[in-house]
């Protein structure tokens, strides 16, 4: 074991094991969301997204597969956005390309936070030569640059739906370890971890119990910016040529605009919505991410900081209940 | 001072350990995986056998996987890259040019990021609690959420008729002097430096926002206002050089998105630096100039990272 160091946390921060019980750090994130402005908005745009994107073929006006009007066509009242360089309507494109889009973010993010989180965890709770040496292939895998190795790697093995969803979760764990291997080392000290070793929990129930539930608000806020880590990666893989040529995505929906010349025509409405969507889903999912971290670091609200009305503003008063709610009027 | 010692020697330490792995990585994913090139190495098509031959004796093609690994890292040893498929030219000669071309991209990308970013974010300090902050937040927020390479493409649309979009100078200056060479270049950069900046800018204001809030929640910061001095003083003298601090390692941590940036812009712009070469090489299957990229990219984000760590561990005496 580690140099036993006790520490009892300040509730402020929820992770007393009373404090656990009286509400989990994820029934916070979820307060967080619904109290915090920004958040919430993220939340919204996102879940319209996904309903939009579910139900792409029931909202579709036409089929995505076959050419329906005179190609660069305008936006008009039968063609929302107007039709692109074979004829296709942009709109019905636009919802399906949402789709694999969303597809791939959700998914590859599933499988980098997962990744993430059970590296942060074992290195963290482990220590020792396990934590170093995972640590050492985190330093490495967060020096190499990215894209080109995910270019190198989707080319190589074959630019499917799935190999591409594979490489950008398989290689986009590294910040989730980082941060999680950090609260763990910490939480690994505190009373109430103490205690249930000292009980003789096992490190599996004491990881499954204990710690997963504290560390979940970072791992979901790092999962919502892996999504949108994601589904840019994907957008940007599918611009080099590397998308699968099957499937219409935000990605490839750039890409046709450029290589096809909706520039050159002017046809601004086949290529500004795809990335103007992409933009959206990646500032929706900041704005969650954000919005979770903020709750988490109440050090980033004090009123006081404010250099145009620079006389202090007197705290909230210090009373336990006040700071460990403190953090869901962020907003107010 | 044996710990500063320790410190730097740990940071090479590290920096040459990464390479070692990244250029092993480089050679096990151009063997190993399914429908690499690993054989056809010395398959340069329309190359003589004389060509082939050499090749296939200088990285050891017949040979079992380690024989051909030690021969890989004696060949990088001696800056041999292998051939292009394509331009059937070394790969690092071609490989060095295109570098030459995309690193006043990347500085010049950089740089305006940079300036932007600390002005903006110093601005989103200041102006914290008002309603005039979001001017500072959201844009750099949403610039931050663009796809490079949409972002490009919407420049082209908006100032695609009075700068030059392609290329890196125009083909058709007839017999041009040095000076008008060198405004060509520079109009050329403009639009491709703008897009790489402004997609960088908006973490370095996120940060340095951050960082100065923090600063100045601290104690001498407070004291500093009891005492009456002015806000621009306790900006200036207490805020700003801890709140510049952290855009040193962002430049560093941030190396390898402007890398990944730089390939998307370049393509964009057809514009011939590495990037652009590392998009070439995809779409004419082009293995060995897509290894050497990848490689030239590695070393040159892993270098990055190394300077920045060192200048970083000038200027904060706080780490030993």
């Amino acid at each position: 074991m580690a140099a036993p160091q006790i520490r009892e946390l300040p509730s402020a921060e929820g992770l007393t094991s009373e404090d656990a019980a009286a509400s989990s750090p994820m029934a916070k994130v979820w307060r967080a969301m619904w109290g915090n402005k920004t958040a919430f908005v993220g939340l919204v745009v996102l879940v319209v997204l996904i309903v939009l994107s579910v139900f792409a073929p029931l909202i579709a006006p036409y089929p995505i597969n076959q050419q329906v009007g005179q190609p660069f066509t305008p936006p008009s009242v039968h063609h929302l956005l107007g039709l692109d360089d074979a004829g296709y309507d942009v709109f019905s494109l636009l919802l399906y390309g949402l789709r694999i889009s969303l597809l791939v973010g959700f998914s590859a993010t599933i499988i980098a936070s997962a990744l993430g989180t059970l590296i942060g965890i074992i290195a963290g709770y482990r220590g020792g030569i396990i934590d170093n040496l995972l640590m050492r292939l985190t330093d490495y895998f967060l020096v190499i640059p990215l894209l080109p190795l995910m270019i190198v790697v989707a080319d190589l093995w074959g630019a499917t739906l799935f190999h591409i969803i594979a490489v950008i979760g398989l290689l986009s764990w590294t910040m989730t370890a980082i941060v999680i291997r950090a609260q763990v080392r910490s939480l690994r000290e505190y009373m109430f971890i103490r205690r249930a070793r000292a009980t003789g929990a096992s490190h599996t129930r004491i990881i499954i119990q204990h710690i997963l539930p504290q560390v979940m608000p970072l791992v979901v806020a790092n999962t919502v910016l892996n999504i949108s880590y994601a589904v840019f990666t994907e957008t940007a893989l599918a611009f080099l040529g590397i998308g699968d040529p099957s499937q219409v995505s935000l990605g490839t929906m750039i890409e046709f605009g450029f290589q096809r010349g909706a520039i050159t025509d002017g046809a601004w409405w086949a290529i500004v919505p795809p990335g103007l969507l992409v933009t959206v889903i990646v500032l929706a999912c900041s704005l969650i991410g954000r919005g979770i971290e903020t709750t988490f670091n109440p050090r980033l609200n004090l009123a006081h900081l404010s250099m145009r009305r620079a006389r202090l503003i007197p705290r909230p008063p210090a009373s336990q209940n006040s700071r460990a709610g403190g953090a869901n009027g962020t907003s107010a | 001072m044996r710990s500063k010692g320790d410190y730097i020697l740990r940071r090479i330490a590290s920096a040459v350990g990464t390479l070692f792995v990244a250029v092993s990585m480089n050679f096990l994913l151009f063997r190993i995986l399914p429908g690499s090139a690993a054989v056809s190495m010395a398959h340069v098509p329309g190359a003589g056998p004389g060509l082939r031959e050499a090749l296939t004796r200088e990285f050891g093609l017949n040979h079992p996987l380690y024989v051909q690994y030690v021969l890989y890292l004696w060949q990088l040893v001696h800056l041999n890259l292998a051939v292009s498929f394509y331009y059937h030219q070394p790969v690092l000669g071609l490989l060095i040019s295109d570098l030459g071309n995309t690193i006043p991209l990347v500085v010049l990308g950089t740089v305006f990021s940079v300036v932007f970013g600390v002005l903006t974010g110093i601005v989103g300090a200041w102006l914290r609690g008002s309603a005039l902050e979001h001017l500072s937040v959201v844009p750099a927020l949403a610039f931050y959420a663009t796809p490079v390479q949409w972002l490009g493409l919407m420049l082209i649309l908006l100032f695609g008729s009075v700068l030059p979009t392609s290329g890196r100078s125009d083909p058709f200056l007839f017999n041009p002097s040095f000076a008008q060479e060198s405004l060509s270049v520079l109009n050329h950069l403009i639009l491709p430096s703008l897009t790489l900046g402004l997609v960088l800018y908006g973490q370095y204001t996120l940060i340095v926002r951050s960082a100065m809030l923090e600063t100045l929640c601290e104690d001498y910061v407070l004291t500093a206002k009891a005492v009456g001095y002015s806000k621009p003083r306790i900006l200036r003298v207490y805020a700003l050089r801890n709140g510049i601090l952290p855009v040193i390692s962002v430049i560093a941590l941030s190396a390898g998105f402007v890398v990944g940036g730089a390939i998307l812009v370049e393509t964009v712009f057809n514009y011939p630096g590495v990037g652009l070469a590392v998009y070439n090489a995809i779409l004419n299957r082009d293995y060995p100039m897509l290894q050497g990229a990848f490689l030239i990219l590695t070393v040159s984000v892993v270098l990055c990272n190394l300077v920045a760590d060192l200048i970083y561990f000038r200027l904060d005496p706080r780490i030993s």
